[in-house]
């Protein structure tokens, strides 16, 4: 008898629930509350942003203004601005955490001694909370009293107090490029060093046959082996960094004036200083719609990368 | 690089020279990156004006003012009155007096410490209990939509924390759950959700079904399966799942600092507003960080090893 069991059969004998209403036991509960707390949210965000309603005013008559927050939100210079900034550190960041962390990532996987418990320390600053360690960054950047102007200081011959990382208009974004680079190049670190463990060695080795330089070696096994990897990496540091909020806002509330404000700032403004939550909305929509088709896009290109 | 070398190992070895270098600068790396971590240990235990001393201070003699003003709400008083008081009973009592202070009460820490810890491990215990059912049941059944339905639970994670927090914070009011820890444990569960699914499901899909099947042979039903063999199969995935679920409600801020504002307060926004005498109180701030950032430190040296697939949200995977 069992020897012609095949699995569907014997899931269909046993006694209990049918795999069907287990399937559907154990994913219900998962997509229920995401539907309860993502995606009725989310509808809910949808249609205040055709309406007038402000969160302060709950008892206020809502009406429908139609598309007018979304013409608003797009003819906002300020709203302009702040997206642009956005682009600006996103752009700024991973830069500079996919070259160093990249970098990190290759002289790691050359497996000098102690190189695993010296990633580990590397690690470290990701892990920590954005926002309980940046409001300490705050005070290692004061003029008067800081380490980092000390430091700075001390290798440049630049007086300390002569420059305020966080207060002057254009040094204040870099402080932040600054700290979001140090939390989280490791994250790039790690995705690239998978990447590069995932490249098998006898493609090395025959290159090492072949006599191909290592800089040859370099920039035509190593990159191009590793490239799905680093637009990974790039991907969700992307996404992430678009979303931007905990660490600008503690080290920098937006400014000087809004030298820093980045989406989330302007939208956390909007939202909850001005209480204009149908404008507000219709921003939080466009964004989502922004950060979605970007990556689509980006994944598309991923993969093809992948498939080469 | 080195020429075809005949040595026994591999010919991609790289030469001592080579090693050397990577590990110098790797080490000097890694030493820059810890400075600012070692600068919040070192301000925890200077006393406040060390702390503001110029040249910064790398020789002091320790204190522990920083923690005690941390926990503790204090008052400025005459040194009159301070005198007319009994002694001091306790080394806080003493640090504070010597300031010309008295210690009021006790600070929010360590209730705002307490909610950390509720809501986090609450919020993690939730995300991957139900993550594990939603993993297995993709995993081993065909869910009609399944892609779709898992491209649909990553996309909750694109959503800018701001743009879903307007109405969340309009729901939870009109359902009495602002400013409640079990809000909050349903948010982050919502967020964690997510990543623990896909995590799951690829530790999961390496579990070979003919376990479960033999299982099954053997009389035990699909839920026992599950129960006695994929379970147990699968503890080390569910454990790197649960400490990234933890870090991310440890860590969180944006939800936290718009969501809650007294009873279940976090302790990210609330280290922030730690302030003392003109301004923020930098050692009080700095052992209040310190303390926060000790289970996450002792978590990242002991899991270190599973690091690695949580954090690629294991789309490294082929």
């Amino acid at each position: 008898m069992l020897a012609h069991a095949t699995p569907t059969t014997i899931a269909v004998r046993v006694r209990g629930l049918s795999d069907r209403a287990i399937a559907w036991l154990f994913i219900t509960p998962t997509i229920a509350l995401l539907l309860a707390i993502n995606i009725f949210p989310l509808i809910w965000a949808v249609y205040l942003s055709f309406t007038n309603f402000r969160a302060n005013r709950p008892y206020a008559e809502v009406d429908g203004v139609g598309l007018r927050n979304y013409q608003r939100v797009l003819n906002d210079p300020d709203i302009w601005i702040a997206m642009q900034t956005t682009a600006h550190f996103v752009f700024w960041t991973i830069l500079l955490q996919t070259v160093i962390g990249f970098a990190l990532a290759y002289l790691i996987d050359r497996k000098f001694r102690g190189h695993a418990f010296w990633t580990t320390v590397i690690l470290i600053p990701m892990m920590l909370s954005p926002a309980v360690v940046g409001n300490f960054w705050r005070f290692l950047y004061q003029p008067q009293i800081g380490l980092f102007n000390y430091i700075v200081s001390f290798f440049t011959g630049i007086p300390p107090s002569s420059f305020e990382m966080l207060g002057s208009v254009s040094l204040a974004p870099w402080a932040i490029i600054i700290v979001d680079t140090w939390m989280w190049t490791p994250y790039v670190m790690l995705i690239c060093l998978a990447g590069l463990r995932s490249i098998p060695d006898y493609i090395y080795e025959a290159a090492e046959v072949d006599r191909a330089s290592a800089w040859r070696q370099f920039w035509s096994i190593t990159v191009p082996m590793a490239l799905p990897f680093i637009m990974l990496a790039v991907l969700f540091r992307g996404i992430e960094n678009f979303k931007m909020f905990d660490m600008v806002m503690l080290l920098t509330g937006g400014g000087p004036g809004s030298t820093t404000e980045v989406a989330s700032i302007t939208l956390k403004r909007e939202a909850f200083e001005s209480w204009l939550t149908g404008r507000s909305s219709a921003f939080a929509i466009i964004l989502f719609v922004a950060v979605f088709g970007l990556a689509n896009i980006y994944v598309k290109a991923l993969n093809k990368v992948k498939q080469r | 690089m080195s020429s075809v070398n005949t040595t026994a190992h591999s010919v991609v070895e790289p030469t001592p020279t080579v090693k050397r270098i990577a590990g110098t600068i790797v080490i000097l790396y890694a030493l820059v990156t810890m400075i600012p971590l070692a600068w919040i240990f070192l301000t925890s235990i200077k006393s406040p004006p060390d702390s503001i001393s110029y040249p910064p201070k790398v020789v002091f003699t320790p204190t522990l003012e920083g923690f005690c003003n941390l926990f503790t709400t204090r008052t400025r008083q005459t040194p009159d009155y301070i005198q007319s008081l009994p002694a001091p009973t306790s080394t806080c009592d003493e640090i504070t007096r010597n300031r010309n202070m008295v210690i009021a009460g006790p600070s929010n820490y360590w209730p705002r410490f307490g909610n950390s810890l509720v809501i986090a491990f609450g919020s993690t215990f939730l995300a991957v209990s139900l993550g594990t059912f939603a993993a297995y049941g993709f995993s081993r059944f065909r869910v009609p939509l399944a892609d779709d339905l898992l491209f649909f639970i990553l996309s909750t994670r694109m959503m800018p924390p701001i743009a879903v927090a307007i109405p969340i914070y309009l729901m939870y009011r009109q359902f009495g759950l602002s400013d409640t820890a079990l809000g909050m444990i349903l948010l982050y569960t919502a967020v964690n959700v997510s990543l623990a699914v896909w995590l799951l499901k690829g530790f999961i899909d390496e579990i070979p079904r003919e376990y479960e099947e033999a299982a099954m042979i053997d009389g035990y039903t699909r839920l026992q399966a599950f129960w006695k063999v994929v379970l147990p199969q699968a503890t080390t995935g569910i454990a790197a799942t649960a400490i990234f679920c933890l870090i991310f409600a440890w860590n969180e801020y944006a939800f936290a600092v718009l969501l809650t504002s007294g009873s279940a307060q976090t302790a990210p926004p609330f280290i922030p507003t730690i302030i003392g005498e003109g301004g923020q109180d930098w050692p009080a701030v700095a052992a209040g960080t310190t303390i926060f950032l000790v289970p996450i430190l002792v978590f990242t040296i002991i899991l270190r090893k599973q690091l690695l697939r949580g954090i690629t949200f294991g789309a490294v995977r082929k």
